[in-house]
């Protein structure tokens, strides 16, 4: 099985998914992320799914699997770059994604996750 | 357009056939110039609903029909299974009720989706949801 590939810059790691994926391979990607954040010490995940055309309950539960695991292990996800029609879509379906942080695109979710670490850095 | 081109059928038995009936559906819903938000909703309404049909179904097919009733064009899209069925059809259509490990948010989600749902089941003897979005 193709597994979605895992970037990793400084102490961030990039996701950007580009296929319709399969639900064992998201599955797979809650799982490698998991084991990424712990083995590199990572303190941010970016998830861009700007290529994906429809995000359903599926993949709407593997998003809100991966930030709920990220904050246990001591990170913070950021999903960046829906599609409007997607997020019309997800709010419709019932699924809100609360507990997911957002951004409009990538550079808005680098920002956020360099102004928690300063806010982590003040609060020490 | 003949009928018989108004007509198909694609097998819903593993993951790989869900991903291909959303591809389908996409396919279709172009081919009726469904605004993109309208093939959004389609496309994930027959998502949720493949996936019941391979995971809770044990496997079944997606049948479609493009439809003209004049003054409308539209997409039906029937999921078959001849699975365990479901007991009770009001509660699976409540927000939140789920045998496995999802949501609950299969049935009633896509029912929101679409202009028009229907559900039979009985238990031992499968399920057949039909689904409608007019353009």
């Amino acid at each position: 099985m193709y597994r979605i590939p895992i970037l990793q810059m400084a102490d961030t790691l990039l996701v950007t998914i580009q296929v319709d994926m399969q639900d064992q391979m998201a599955l797979a990607l809650q799982d490698d992320l998991a084991n990424k954040i712990s083995s590199s010490g990572a303190k941010g995940v970016l998830i861009d799914i700007s290529a994906l055309e429809i995000v359903d309950s599926f993949v709407g539960r593997m998003l809100a699997g991966i930030s709920g695991i990220s904050r246990i292990l001591d990170a913070t996800t950021v999903v960046v770059g829906m599609q409007p029609a997607v997020a019309i879509t997800l709010v419709e379906l019932g699924l809100s994604l609360a507990g997911v942080r957002t951004a409009l695109n990538v550079e808005r979710g680098l920002e956020l996750l360099a102004q928690g670490r300063r806010e982590n850095a003040l609060a020490r | 357009m003949p009928a018989e081109d108004g007509i198909g059928s694609v097998p819903l038995r593993s993951e790989e056939d869900i991903v291909a009936s959303r591809q389908k559906v996409r396919v279709l819903t172009q081919q009726l110039k469904f605004s993109l938000v309208d093939q959004t909703k389609m496309i994930t309404a027959a998502s949720e609903l493949a996936r019941n049909t391979v995971v809770h179904g044990g496997g079944g097919a997606m049948r479609w029909e493009l439809l003209d009733d004049g003054l409308r064009r539209g997409l039906r899209l029937h999921f078959v299974d001849q699975g365990g069925g479901i007991a009770d059809v009001k509660l699976a259509l409540t927000d939140g009720w789920s045998t496995g490990a999802g949501m609950g948010l299969g049935l009633p989600g896509s029912k929101r989706l679409v202009h028009e749902f229907e559900i039979w089941s009985a238990p031992g003897q499968g399920t057949q949801v039909s689904i409608t979005r007019w353009k």
